[in-house]
Parts: C-alpha cells; structure tokens; sequence
C-alpha cells in the first residue's frame, strides 16, 4: 500500500557548466551505465545483446545509437547508454558468463570541449593526449589530479571525463581551475 | 650618479626602456632586459650581501643561476615576500623592491661581522663541537640563536596568495638547455616533424652566446644566430620553446621535472597568469645541453664585494652594457680571463692588469691583450686582496714565492676553468668518469636515453658543439622514431675554447697558510676548514661535505664541489677520483613549494567527498566530521543543545520511536558470477554456500596472518550475485585485496567485482517504529516480521525507484538499510523523514551511532581492532564456519602466538562510579600500588556516556579479559586512578529480544 510519493532525481553537480576562453566545461546529463565483465567466449553473444561491438583492443571504445562500450580491461567494460536504454535488461538475457552490474548513478559525466580541452585534462593526466597517440574513440582509466576517471576522447576537441559521484565537486572543480590556466 | 657604469652603446638593452626599483629603500634606475644584477652593477652597487657565518660583505659572484652571495628578498606586498632571490636571475619589473638578508642593523654596518673576527672560533666543525651541553640548550637556546644569526631569508608569513599550475607534457626530443648547443640539437630534432621541447633557464635562448663576443655562427653574431634560431623554432608547430624553465629533477625513464617562471618578471602580473608552472615532462629521448660553469680561483680573501667570475664581467659588459669597474683586474688559469679583459679593454673600461698562473701564456688571446697594452703578470697569483665594503686592491707575487706588489683595483675578475653541468646527467643515474688530462668529471655511462653534447660533454670549441649537437639532435629524433632527413649544423665562423684552468687552492692558500681562502661562499667554507676536516679524520668526501658544509648551502656547490674535493684529494694524498664525488640531487635550483603543489591547494588540496544526502544534513543544522576524504553528519544539534544532549537525545530517540542514519559512505561490493559463492567463502572466515538468497550474514574477513582486516553485512541477492559492504574507511583496500586475491591466487573461479560504494546512497532506519516509517513507501515487498526476519534482503520498490531493502541492526534494535540509488537519495531520505516525523523519529549522527552500537557491544574495526585482534580476541569466533578448509588467513589463526593464553581480549567495563566516563586510549593495570612503569595489561578502545543505560560504558583490550569476568581493574589517570569492574560486552538489553520487534 505505497503512498504516491514519487522521488525525484537530484543529479551531483546537475548543470553546473563554466567556459573559460578555449575551453567549455559541462556536468552532462544523467545516463544509463554498466560495469561489464566478460571471458572473452562471451564477447559475441554479449555484443549481439548490447547492440553494438564491444571493442577489444585496449584503450578504444565502440558506440551505436547513443551507446558506447568502452575497453577498460582485457574483460572489463563500461558502457553508457545517453539515450536512457536499460543495459541491465539487454544483457539479462545472455546465457553466456558476464557480469553486469548497474552504475548509473555511480559515475558523473563532465565535457571538456574546446581548443585547449587537451591541455586542460593535462593539468592532472599523466597521459599522452596527444591526437597521435590517443585518437578519437580511444579511452583510458586514468588520473586526474588526486582521483581516479575513465577518459573518453570523443572529438578532436572534445572529451568525456567520468569520475565517482562523490568526486564530481573534485573533478570540476580541478579542470576550472586548469581550463583558467590553459586559457592564459 | 644614475647608472654611471652603464657604457653608451654597449650591450643589447634600449637605452629608452628605463624602469625603476629600489634595493633597500633605495630608488635606482634600469633597462628592460636588465637583471637585478646588472642593474644594481649599472648603478655601482656591488655590495648586497652578507655571508652565512661570518657576516662578510659580499657582492655579485656570478651573472647566472649558480649564483652564491647574492641572496635578496625581493617584495611585491605584504603576502608576496620571496626570501633567496638570486639578484643575478630576478629580471629586473618596474617598481621592483628589494631587500638585502641576514645583516642587522644595515647591510654596510652589520654586527654579525664581529663573527669575521672570531673567526679562528667557527671552524669547520664548530657547530658539531661547541654546541653540544648542556643538552637542553640545544633546544633552547643554541639551535634558535644559531639560526636567528646565520640566516638566509625570512620565510613569508602569510598565505601565498598566488596561484601556481601545472601540466603533463609528451614529446619525442626533450633538450634541456637553449644555449648553441641545446639550439642546434633542437633544431636537428625538429626537422623530423616529432615533437621537441627545448626548455632554458634564461628569459632568452642563447647561453654563453649572452657573453661570448668572439663566437660568429652562420654569418651572424652568436647572440643573433640565436635569436634568429628561437624565432624559428618558435615557429614550427611541432616545437615548443620555454624560457624562463629549469629542468631541475631528471626521474626514471625520461621524466623531467621543470619549472617555468610565469610572472615573476612582470611589473603587474594581473590574476590570471599562475606565478610558476610545474612541467612533468616523459620525453622518449632527453638531450643534455646543460653548458659549464666558470670556476672561481681559491686565494686570500677572494670574496670581496667587486670579485666576481670573468664570464660574468663579460656578461654584464656584453649583454648589459655595463662595466663591473673602471679599473679592473683579471686573475685567470686559462684564457678565459684574456678574453674578459679585451672586451673590457675595448669597451673603454680600464684594465689594471692581468694576473695569470701560466708560466708561459700564449695564444691568439694573450697575443691581443699584449696587443692592446695590457699588463701581463704570467706565473704570479693573487694572494691578498684590500677593501672593507669593495675589493680596493689585489697584491700580487711570483706564484712560488718571493716580492709582493699591490695593484690598485675596483674590480677583480677570476677564472679558474670550466666544470661542465653534469647534475642532470648524474640524477639520470649515468656514471660520471674523470677526464686527468683536463681534471674534470665528464658523462660516461649512460643509464637512460639520453645524450649530452657541448659544454657538459666536455667539448671544448663551438664548432665541435654545435657539430656533435646537431648529430645528436638528428639521431635522437631518429631514435624516437622520426624519419629525419639529414639535419645540416649551423656553419661555425668564429669560437671561443673553453679548455684549460686549474681546480683546488691557489698559492698563498695552501696547507701552511693560514688565510681565509673561499671554496663555498654561501656556508662560508674555506680551504683551511677541508684540511682540517682531513685532519680530523674525514676520507671520504661525503664525510668532508658534511662536515664542512662545502656545497651543502642552496647553490649546491655549483662553483665550489670541484675545488674542495681537489683541495681534499691533496690533503688525503689521492687523486681525484679515488677521493670520489658527492652526489648530485635534484632540484638543480631551488623550486618553491607553490610550484610542486600546483593546483592542489585549497578546496584542491585533497578531495572532499559528500554524500547524496548531505544537502539534508546541513540545512538540518548538522555539525560534520571528516571520516577520510567524506563529510559526515556527526549530529544534529537543536537549538541550545550542546554536543552531549544532542547525542544523548538522539540515542534515547532511536531506542524509544526510531532514528534516520545516512549510512551511504559504507563500501558496497557487488559479487558476481557463478563462482561468487566459492569466493565469498574464501575471503570470509564465515560459510556462505548454504546461505539463502534473500538473507544476510555478518561477515569477517582477515589477512593472511589471522588478524581482523574488516568487517560487514553481506546479502545474497541471487545465487550467483553477494551485496557486500565494507566499513567506510575499508572500502578501497577491501576491494583492492578481493581483487588481489582474485586475480593471483583465485584466477580459476569466475566471478567479478564490481564497486558500487557510489551507486546506492544508504539510509539506516533503526528502532522500534522502523518498519512502520518505511512500509508505507515501499511497493513490492512484505516487510512482515515473518516474510522479512532480522537479516534478510529483499528488491523492490521504495517511493517509485528501486531499492535494495536490508533487515539488519547496527543498534540492536529492530532495524533496516534502504539502498536506492544515490541521485535518489535525498527524495527517499525526505520522505522518509516526513513519515518518521509522524512516529517521533530522530535524524542521528555517526557519534550517536557510535554510541549505540557500543551499547551492543558491537565491534568498530580500526576502533576496537588494531591489526592485533584475532576473531576469538574480539569474541567473534561464532563468525568462523568450523567446517571450512580454507579461507584466507585460516593458517594464521594456527600461529602458536595466536592461541596462546594471555592474548589481549576485548571485554565491557564499567567504572565504579557510573558517572565517570573513561578516556580511550587509556592504559589499564591489575595493581595501581605497584611502581612506575607499571605493568599495563590492555587499553581502553571505545568510550561514552550512555543515556539509554544511565551510565558509562566501554569496550577494552585487556589481557586474558575474557577470564577476568567480575575482576576489578584500574585506570591510571594523572589526577586520579579509576576503577572499573570487567564486564560482557553488551550492556543493553542482553537477550537481544528488541532486534526482532
């Protein structure tokens, strides 16, 4: 006998945006998020699912429809789903071995869109930005300042930075105060 | 006198550029381009410091980064205060305020000099020696005074308020130094289209090019090859050129710390630009084109204010247009000091003579300098110099002995050689080996991919430089994969050779002299104090260094390491290299600590981490504490209420109605995956297999020795897939060796994990009402206590969003956890406080909990644990399956020390006197009457007013304490001794009938 109390959603950081000359930051929208592990047998079956190829060389990612599954590990992705589709339901089906976990609300998303996106996440990524050695599509678990993100290049000016929802303040806070330093 | 040495038409400044500045509060004028230097020398000013010791004057060694004396404070406001500013690399900004250090009551008249005096007192060693008794005054008086009276600076005293940045940066070809070498080996590099980075110290590419007046490159002067060389490189996108930027730390496989001076030179800095960026730099191949430095010579009382190194003079002259004296005398081992005192010489400014070590000079320099009517004083040294706050005269002798003169002088140059910069090198790991014929250390082995060309490699001519750069350049782009075509080296016209000079002490400072000599002007070490650190029994030079102090101030002994190791290797009677070399550490300058923090300040200093529901929690008037990198809510104070009647409300509340708890910093682990079972029954000391979904299990899991790692509740949501939750600081490191395991030891099972920490925010819901707050917000599950008994876990549906549903107590009161996902949190918590509210519910803290669970007595890992506690010490051995044949740390719990009798076991205690509160931490004795130290049997771990008992309680770790049942023991305060009796560990409600309604 439910009461008809609804409760809404009150994304971290929802909206909060700010644009320094040659860079744009943005919390994106909410979106649907499994963390998938998988043998390698179970690939085929679990792409078939998911309706797209789940990539399998290191560091690159696949999307289709509003989904992108990106490599983290040799049987570990992360796949997004911007459109709202129910991941959990595409693979509960799957006979083949995997595990999917629902992280919708574990992960914060912010764009880092512009000319000096790339300097901007090297203000804390160790890594190589550079477009040679990460492309368009490719993606990486990596480090930002003092936390832990999965980054997705997903233009040539243009990256998706996911962290953990409680390190979302962190996060933004850390590429404003690094946008402010790439843009002078 | 406005800058009465500056020469008309000298140097590369524009005479219309003028700025202005203060030294000491006095106002001076200068040019854009100027240093604090060469400015202060453009006005006649060569005192600016006093010595670390002995409180000498002492003037403008160098015109570079290596320099010793001339340390200022140089001033923007009050906030902005930077102590140890080397005068020779400050640029010069309009409105630049600078203040001499370490001289009271003024620079021309300090106290301190009475130190010069006594100077027989404060030998090497003296500190080691004198101040030694009493024991005490070290602290309090020696140690204070000490550094109050041998001062550098004074540290700044208010936050920085400037901002500092940092980047990590990628190339193929990483060339340090942008001197003709670093030039040329950048430009090689650079033609493969890879990407180079060529970093320099100076605000302009160019090197000893900035004095060299006789080097001619490509048809052009070697100042403008240079320029026209960094515009160039400038240009090309695949270049990036930073001036101003130390390469200061070389690191493992290529990582190259630098620093880049953003603004320090600018008048108005404006908010926006950082002070300094830090540039983490991974180069796949390193070119070292780090130059030489000019070596002072080592005689009598070489340390005057006007006494500076040739290179320098040449460097003020040629680049400043300024003249370090109008009488100036040059006392060389080589050529170098010709070469100064032609520029000299043909600029106009006098030349007094030239002093040379040589027997026999000759060479197109000496040549010259006869030409141009310079006295030549060859096989004569300088053993004495006159002058109180600036060198006034040299005297002069046959370097092996005989009839002294004085030469009138008000500058003296000197030149002992060149040590080539190997710092980076040697931080490389690369192994040095000494060159006999020139006595200097040069590269040898390498250790990483790298290469050193020019001056630090030991080339002698530009020719050869820039030839042996060029290639370099050209192979290391090669090496990093370029496809290069065949770079082609600058064209040298004309060059200057940098061989020759001598290292260790001149005549006249030798073994029976007994003169002040300077090896090390910053520490103020002379050659008398090495040879009597030999004397006093130091062999190796890591000894001597320490001992003396010799290279050990902030210039690291950039001019001084070579002389007192030669001066060292003759006392010993070795030779050089079985004497050995210090070693070389970055950073190769000093670098500020804004600089290594970079954005990591303030709110950036280190993550604060805030739950979904956190919103609540302080509009709800919430005092927080820090538990690791969360915020949490640690109770809520109603008006007039201090911490104790909060917390004593919000206990007594919980028991009597219900409470609302924001648990959602608990680490939560979804297991996965047909062996999940197989798993959970390996890492937990508990059986799982046989466990139902639906239901939970309190789980234990130890390391590998036996000793209690964490603890927690853990659902079985289906047969293949565990909800595990973790304490809140365990989170990461229990995750961290569940993996660990999983992949070494247990890569045969499959299953996975997942952490879903964030994904559900955790609302605990204790108390008697807890089910009739909760029930009418749910859909889809029976919360009856027959559908859903005390540790059961059901999926369903909470104010519309899915919710995990735990039945579990952390109060031992009927109790449960809502999981929902966290961007839900908030709604959930409001609508279950809205129908709390209607039962008389509470929201509670983490201290309120703290409390209640100890009323249970139940265990905080971390609190009541210390890596010491075994299950059975925490009376947890009903938590360990007695049919499991293995789970992690099974064989330690087997360790003779971990069944044996005595162990330290946690019990309950209660105080005698119900009102006193027991302190944690607090050590406990069997007898207070015996003497001190007493024999401490345990501690106490946790500690608190309990309202719901009306009385103390506490939990400790006491020695056999599970035998003690009823003993009485004793706390020893400093006021008082306290007495408490050893009880069980549950002090409310025993039976336990409450947790099921």
């Amino acid at each position: 006998m439910a009461n008809q109390v609804t409760a809404t959603r009150r994304p971290a950081q929802s909206g909060r945006d700010t644009s320094a000359r040659n860079v744009k930051l943005a919390v994106l929208p909410p979106a649907e998020r499994i963390s998938l592990r998988a043998p390698a047998g179970a690939v085929e079956a679990l792409s078939r699912a998911l309706g797209l190829a789940l990539p399998v060389r290191p560091c690159t990612s696949a999307t289709a429809e509003g989904r992108t599954a990106l490599w983290l590990g040799p049987d570990e992705w992360l796949v997004l789903d911007e459109k709202g589709g129910d991941l959990l339901a595409a693979c509960a089906g799957v006979e083949a071995l995997h595990s999917a976990v629902g992280i919708s609300h574990r992960n914060v998303a912010i764009a880092v869109t512009g000319p000096g996106a790339e300097t901007t996440i090297s203000a804390g990524c160790p890594r190589d930005l550079a477009l040679e050695a990460f492309s368009v599509g490719a993606c990486a678990r990596t480090v930002l300042g003092k936390i832990e993100i999965v980054l997705l290049r997903t233009g040539e000016e243009a990256f998706r930075v996911e962290c953990w929802r409680s390190f979302s303040d962190y996060a933004f806070t850390f590429l404003d105060d690094a946008a402010r330093d790439a843009a002078s | 006198m406005p800058q009465s040495y500056r020469l008309q038409g000298k140097g590369r400044l524009t005479p219309a550029k003028g700025l202005r500045f203060s030294f000491d509060g006095k106002h001076y004028s200068g040019l854009q381009g100027d240093t604090l230097a060469s400015a202060l020398l453009a006005n006649g000013v060569h005192l600016v410091g006093r010595s670390f010791k002995y409180h000498r004057p002492r003037g403008f060694l160098s015109a570079g980064a290596e320099e010793p004396n001339a340390l200022v404070t140089v001033q923007r406001d009050a906030a902005r205060k930077t102590p140890n500013v080397r005068a020779t690399v400050q640029e010069l900004y309009d409105g630049l305020d600078a203040h001499s250090q370490n001289r009271w009551p003024s620079l021309s008249f300090d106290v301190g000099a009475v130190n010069d005096l006594a100077g027989s007192m404060f030998s090497a060693g003296f500190y080691y020696k004198t101040f030694m008794w009493p024991k005490s005054a070290w602290k309090n008086v020696y140690e204070p005074k000490i550094r109050a009276a041998a001062g550098l600076g004074v540290s700044p005293d208010q936050p920085d308020p400037d901002h500092y940045s940092a980047r990590f940066a990628h190339c193929e070809v990483l060339v340090i130094g942008g001197g003709a070498a670093g030039i040329a080996a950048a430009r090689a590099a650079a033609e493969s289209g890879l990407r180079v980075i060529l970093a320099d110290e100076q605000a302009e590419l160019g090197g000893a090019l900035r004095f060299e007046s006789g080097a001619s490159i490509d048809g052009m002067d070697g100042w403008s090859w240079a320029q026209e060389a960094a515009r160039s490189l400038a240009g090309m996108p695949n270049v990036r050129v930073l001036t101003r930027t130390t390469a200061f730390g070389y690191y493992a496989q290529n990582f190259v710390g630098l620093v880049e001076r953003v603004s320090d030179h600018l008048a108005s800095p404006g908010g926006a630009l950082p002070r300094e960026r830090l540039w983490q730099v991974r180069a796949k191949r390193v070119v070292l084109a780090t130059g030489a430095i000019e070596r002072h010579l080592v005689f009598a009382e070489n340390d005057r204010p006007g006494i500076m190194l040739a290179s320098a003079a040449r460097a003020y002259l040629n680049h400043n247009g300024v003249a370090v004296g109008r009488n100036v005398g040059i006392y060389t081992a080589g050529d170098s000091g010709y070469a100064a005192a032609i520029d000299l010489k043909k600029a106009g400014a006098g030349v007094a003579a030239i002093v040379d070590l040589r027997d026999n000079p000759t060479g197109a320099l000496v040549d010259e300098a006869r030409s141009l009517g310079i006295e030549i004083n060859h096989g004569r040294a300088v053993v004495r110099t006159a002058g109180k706050l600036r060198v006034s005269s040299m005297t002069i002798r046959p370097k092996n002995g005989g009839a002294e003169r004085t030469i009138a002088v008000d500058a003296l140059l000197m030149s002992a050689g060149w040590t080539p910069s190997v710092h980076l090198f040697s931080q490389s790991r690369g192994r040095l080996a000494f060159d006999a014929e020139s006595r200097r250390f040069l590269p040898s082995d390498y250790a990483q991919d790298c290469v050193a060309v020019g001056a630090c490699n030991g080339t002698e001519t530009l020719e050869a430089t820039v030839a042996e750069a060029s290639k370099a350049g050209e192979q290391a782009a090669k090496a990093a994969g370029g496809k290069t075509a065949k770079a082609v080296a600058p064209k040298v016209d004309a060059s200057e050779s940098w061989a020759g000079g001598m290292v260790g002490s001149g005549p006249g400072a030798g073994p029976d002299d007994t003169v002040k000599a300077f090896v090390d002007f910053q520490n103020d070490v002379t050659a008398k104090d090495i040879r009597l650190a030999v004397r006093e029994g130091m062999r190796s030079i890591e000894h001597v260094k320490r001992f003396t102090t010799n290279g050990m101030a902030t210039d690291q002994g950039k001019t001084s390491n070579m002389h007192g190791l030669a001066i060292a290797a003759d006392a010993l009677g070795k030779e050089i290299p079985q004497v050995g070399l210090t070693t070389f550490r970055p950073p190769y300058t000093p670098v500020t600590f804004g600089a290594i923090i970079g954005h990591a300040r303030g709110p950036l200093f280190d993550p604060t981490r805030r739950t979904a529901i956190h919103p609540w929690a302080e509009a709800n008037g919430a005092v927080f504490e820090d538990v690791g990198q969360w915020k949490r809510a640690w109770y809520f104070p109603r008006q007039g209420e201090d911490m104790h009647a909060a917390v004593n409300r919000e206990c007594e509340t919980v028991r009597k109605a219900a409470g609302l708890f924001d648990a959602s910093t608990l680490g939560k682990i979804e297991v996965v995956g047909p062996d999940a079972a197989k798993f959970m029954e390996l890492m937990y000391t508990n059986p799982w297999e046989k466990l139902e979904a639906g239901r939970c299990r309190y789980g234990i899991m130890l390391r590998e020795d036996g000793f209690i790692y964490d603890d927690g509740v853990v659902g079985r949501l289906a047969a293949d897939r565990f909800h595990v939750t973790t304490t809140t600081g365990g989170a990461a490191r229990v995750m961290n060796m569940m993996e660990d395991y999983l992949q070494t030891e247990f890569p045969h099972l499959n299953v996975w994990l997942t952490s879903i920490s964030e994904q559900w925010a955790v609302i605990a819901v204790q108390g008697p009402k807890s089910r009739e707050i909760i029930e009418p917000l749910v859909e889809g599950i029976d919360m009856s206590d027959g559908a859903m008994p005390h540790m059961s876990v059901r999926e369903g549906k909470i104010c519309g969003v899915p919710t995990r549903l735990f039945r579990m107590s952390f109060t031992g009161d009927r109790g449960f956890e809502v999981n929902v996902p966290a961007d839900y949190g908030q709604a959930v918590w409001e609508a279950l406080w809205a129908e709390g509210r209607k039962h008389g519910a509470c929201a509670y803290g983490t201290e309120a909990m703290h409390v209640l669970r100890a009323e249970k007595g139940y265990i905080i890992v971390g609190q009541d644990t210390d890596g010491t506690v075994t299950p059975s010490d925490a009376g947890l051995d009903w938590a360990i399956g007695k049919k499991k044949t293995d789970f992690v740390g099974i064989r330690g719990l087997t360790r003779p020390d971990l069944v044996a009798k005595g162990r330290k076991q946690l019990v309950g205690l209660k105080t005698k006197d119900p009102n006193v509160v027991l302190e944690e931490g607090a050590q406990i004795v069997a007898d207070p009457r015996q003497p001190v130290p007493m024999t401490m049997i345990g501690h106490v771990t946790s500690s608190y007013w309990s309202q719901n008992c009306g009385r103390s309680i506490a939990l400790a770790l006491v020695a056999g304490g599970q035998g003690r049942m009823g003993e009485t023991l004793y706390v020893p305060m400093p006021d008082r001794t306290i007495e408490v009796e050893v009880t069980g560990m549950v002090f409310f409600d025993e039976a336990g009938g409450r947790l099921h309604g």
